[in-house]
């Protein structure tokens, strides 16, 4: 019964979109022309698109087939280090979905639109309170986007006082993009090597800070999930000389309504809507990356920024000093819309909560795990922990085995092998959605997992077992690259 | 709070486990001159129920809903949208899922993207497609960077002035820090960009188009594509409504290097501009330098097809600063979405679609001409045309808004010396009533 899909349960096999369906068949319907024909330029006019003809039922099985070989936050428990995967609730869908916000053209007039507008509006001001800062563009769709967003505004401002900065400053704990972002703004990473104790040093920024460098960029909470406690001095160092400190918002999550980033002397910080504030992040995206600043750099936001005069909502193109435009039009509305809803769901004292319950839930796992996972730093953590598998790899069990073993336990694995700084990195974030049952039943299968890892280690090496694939080669799809069917 | 589970019971058991008494005692190394002061002065919490009539408040202030009909495209077009799309996207399977750096539990988002990848090849008529970009404009912007990473030492590109003046703006944002310098192609009195200046002297890296461009026009692009590359520099070749390669040939079977733009039209709703979806594809030899995700086949230990993320030491979180982008994400969902559109549509529907589009738009751009408008560009258009008129054409438009027709967008503000010329832009959305209304306002 090879060629049955039914091969493995309820994991039906599934053909490529082009290996079925039949020429004739369709699967959306097109309305009879109510106009003449009008003659085609026929030196400009091509064959068409070489396309499959598929019927609607065609489209319905292959796309619900796929989604049954996926796994996502509302399948379970999916504790992956800095990226935030809380529930995404329903409710925003619906709004986002409402046939008003769905048809909402980007080209209409201020006075066509300004619901549209006010909604940005009110969610840029909700975003300064929460963070502390001064003024909000949501305009960046992604994090990254935010990134290049607050990289161009240091930029700029620099220029603004006829100062040409070279370099950057960069922990060695940072994500990739940040010296990616850094990069397409002409400066050059200086990487800080992470203390003894896992976070920033003063003695160190005070070396390495000088009058050709930018500023710095810091996550804080930094990825191996503690708070840059040093934050103050080091930003007013930065500042002395001139450079300005740029935070990574992607662990806001840990410190909503707790940490003011302003006072932590931060001057600008994208945030990750998709993260900290709920929105789905859709199997790879859309999200959104809204940029914040302190008052001296507002006039660097991208622009149109949405002003209100009292009593309409209006676009303001004339920035000559913006950054300039980042997106075609107003960024991903679709998302705001979502991270508005949350906002207003949660309420300030619920934000407040989530984070307090998100390091909750991350200490719990600390310290109920940390005899069966070597810990890679013995200090509070906020809201995610960083194991290794030193322990494990004396069994010649690696990280990889472990994250790949957790899949056939029903978890989605954590974030593996980052923050680059610790060798074997496992790092768990289980987010404030998880509740005690949840976390204690992950806590029993982790620690079952570094017992197998003694005794029955091929249940390790060999996993996933229960997949409709099994380890993929990843090397043979890079160096033969398949990238098109 | 519904979505948060504890209780306060469990609550204090894991506080007894972690040895903290309170809440604040899980902060200890957060200063206290870094502490927010106060309670956040946002609004909420709202119930569900709350939350509908705030929002409806919101929408109430739109005063264009979805009953106008809208003749406005500009990078943003209204098609029909099937029941299916929205109803197999909305599964959470997709929706909820991240990244799929866990291939093995993530082969629905693989297949679904290396799909998609397939449908834009085949559709943009180039060898490769990326996962996708954030939209069509950040995709022009990374594709001219790409031409510089390709032309090694040059410094320059030249971009089209019949680029959507969007796109040109955030073209000149990405570029502000660099050392590149960016030349503006002028348009003909045809509505084609006038490539003539270019010479092998000039040492570009990239020459960018769009077609069909900001007008409608539809380019020359073969003519483009080896005078371009007769200069020694490569043609991006954009666009913002992908509809028209089911009727008009594709940019990359007409020899463009680098092939960019706006998906929305595939599926995606207009959501006031965004998410989008940044189509992104090349020739097979510009992988390598290409920006963005891409998913491969490859197979499992036991010998069967699978998908992964691929030739990842281009991108930034292996690559950090030399990587060819700092894009960390794709299009996800909304790739998704226009596959599942591409796929619902067919070879045949794309056709008879396009074909529809074409001929509902020849009929409006046909009267309206002989109504007494001048069309401003005589080149063949794709769905969009820009006509101007005797007389003060904005009352005409205001009646017509009246009757909630949104009659074309005014193009003085983009082009300062076609002030009173109005892009219109006609889909199989609109039916010919509307149509003849428009024309019949015009005669008055």
């Amino acid at each position: 019964m090879k060629d049955a899909p039914g091969t493995s349960g309820l994991i039906l096999e599934e053909p490529l979109l082009w290996e079925k369906g039949k020429k004739g068949r369709n699967g959306m319907s097109v309305s009879a022309s109510d106009v003449p024909a009008a003659a085609l330029p026929e030196d400009l006019v091509g064959d068409g698109p070489d396309f499959p003809d598929l019927s609607e039922v065609d489209v319905v099985r292959h796309y619900t087939r796929l989604s049954q070989w996926n796994f996502g936050v509302d399948t379970g428990t999916y504790p992956l280090g800095s990226c935030t995967m809380k529930y995404n609730p329903k409710v925003n869908e619906k709004q986002a979905a409402t046939p008003v916000i769905a048809a909402a053209h980007p080209m209409l007039d201020d006075e066509l639109c300004q619901g549209t507008l006010e909604l940005i509006y009110k969610l840029e001001k909700h975003l300064a309170i929460i963070t502390g800062m001064d003024h909000v563009s949501a305009q960046p769709a992604a994090g990254a986007h935010g990134e290049l967003a607050g990289m161009l505004i240091i930029d700029a401002y620099h220029r603004s006082r006829n100062s040409k900065r070279t370099k950057i400053l960069m922990p060695d704990t940072a994500h990739g993009t940040n010296p990616a972002s850094a990069a397409l703004c002409g400066y050059k990473p200086v990487k800080i090597e992470s203390g003894k104790r896992g976070i920033l040093e003063v003695e160190d920024i005070r070396q390495l800070m000088d009058e050709e460098t930018a500023g710095i960029m810091i996550t804080n909470p930094n990825t191996l999930g503690l708070f840059e406690e040093n934050i103050r001095e080091i930003a007013a160092i930065v500042h002395e000389k001139g450079g300005l400190v740029y935070a990574d918002g992607a662990n806001m999550n840990a410190i909503m309504g707790i940490v003011d980033l302003k006072k932590c002397g931060v001057d600008v910080l994208h945030l990750n809507l998709h993260k900290t504030f709920s929105t789905p992040h859709g199997g790879g995206g859309p999200g959104a990356g809204p940029v914040c600043v302190v008052s001296e750099l507002e006039k660097f936001l991208p622009y149109p920024r949405i002003s209100f005069d009292g009593s309409e909502y209006s676009r303001d193109y004339n920035r000559p000093e913006s950054i300039g435009r980042i997106h075609a039009f107003h960024g991903n509305f679709g998302v705001l819309v979502r991270a508005y809803s949350y906002i207003l769901t949660m309420g300030a004292e619920n934000l407040r909560m989530a984070s307090q319950l998100a390091v909750l839930n991350a200490c719990y796992l600390k310290v109920q795990l940390k005899d069966y996972l070597h810990l890679a730093y013995n200090r509070p953590c906020m809201h995610e922990v960083v194991f290794s598998d030193k322990r494990q790899l004396e069994h010649k069990i690696t990280t990889l085995d472990i994250a790949k073993r957790l899949m056939d336990c029903g978890y989605h694995p954590p974030t593996i092998y980052f923050p680059l700084v610790v060798s074997g990195a496992i790092m768990i974030e289980p987010t404030e959605s998880e509740c005690l049952d949840d976390l204690d039943r992950f806590v029993a299968v982790v620690r079952r997992i570094t017992m197998e890892a003694m005794e029955q280690p091929e249940l390790l090496t060999n996993a996933p077992q229960r997949f409709k694939v099994k380890r993929l080669d990843e090397t043979r799809a890079a160096r033969q690259p398949c990238l098109c069917g | 709070m519904r979505y948060l589970p504890h209780t306060q019971e469990e609550i204090e058991k894991m506080m007894a486990r972690i040895g903290v008494s309170d809440f604040e005692e899980l902060f200890p190394t957060v200063p206290q001159d870094c502490r927010y002061q106060g309670d956040m002065e946002i609004p909420g919490p709202l119930t569900e129920w709350d939350l509908d009539v705030h929002m409806e408040d919101i929408r109430a202030k739109m005063k264009v809903g979805p009953k106008y009909k809208v003749l406005i495209g500009a990078g943003s077009y209204h098609h029909n949208i099937p029941a299916i799309v929205p109803y197999l996207t909305s599964r959470s399977e997709f929706l909820t899922a991240y990244t799929p750096y866990q291939p093995e539990m993530a082969q629905g988002t693989l297949q679904g993207v290396f799909e998609y990848q397939t449908l834009t090849a085949r559709l943009l008529g180039v060898d490769v497609a990326n996962a996708s970009m954030y939209d069509g404009a950040s995709a022009l912007a990374e594709a001219l960077l790409m031409t510089l990473r390709l032309g090694k030492k040059k410094k320059r590109v030249a971009v089209s002035r019949a680029i959507h003046p969007h796109y040109r703006q955030v073209i000149a944002a990405y570029f502000q820090p660099t050392e590149f310098e960016i030349v503006e192609l002028p348009f003909n009195e045809d509505g084609r960009t006038d490539l003539s200046s270019l010479t092998r002297n000039e040492e570009f890296a990239g020459v960018a188009l769009q077609s069909p461009n900001f007008f409608g026009v539809v380019e020359d692009v073969e003519s483009a594509a080896s005078m371009v590359q007769d200069c020694g520099a490569l043609l991006v070749s954009g666009f913002s409504e992908p509809l028209a390669f089911g009727l008009y040939k594709s940019p990359g079977s007409q020899g463009a290097d680098i092939v960019c733009g706006e998906g929305q039209s595939f599926g995606i709703a207009r959501s006031f501009g965004g998410p989008a979806l940044g189509m992104f594809g090349c020739k097979d030899a510009f992988v390598r330098s290409m920006p963005g995700r891409l998913v491969g086949e490859t197979v499992d230990l036991d010998g069967n097809r699978g998908f992964v993320l691929t030739l990842a030491t281009r991108e930034q979180h292996i690559r950090r600063e030399k990587a060819t982008s700092n894009i960390c994400s794709n299009q996800g969902i909304n790739t998704i979405t226009a596959a599942m559109y591409m796929a619902a549509l067919g070879g045949t529907g794309i056709r008879k679609l396009a074909r529809l589009n074409y001929d509902k738009a020849e009929y409006l751009k046909a009267s309206l001409v002989e109504a007494g408008g001048e069309l401003v560009f005589s080149s063949p258009t794709f769905n969009e045309f820009v006509v101007g008129f005797a007389d003060d054409f904005s009352k005409k438009q205001r009646v017509l808004r009246d009757e909630k027709i949104i009659a074309g967008l005014e193009l003085g503000r983009y082009y300062p010396e076609f002030a009173n010329k109005y892009l219109f832009c006609v889909t199989e959305t609109t039916p010919k009533a509307v149509l003849d209304r428009v024309v019949e306002e015009v005669k008055k």
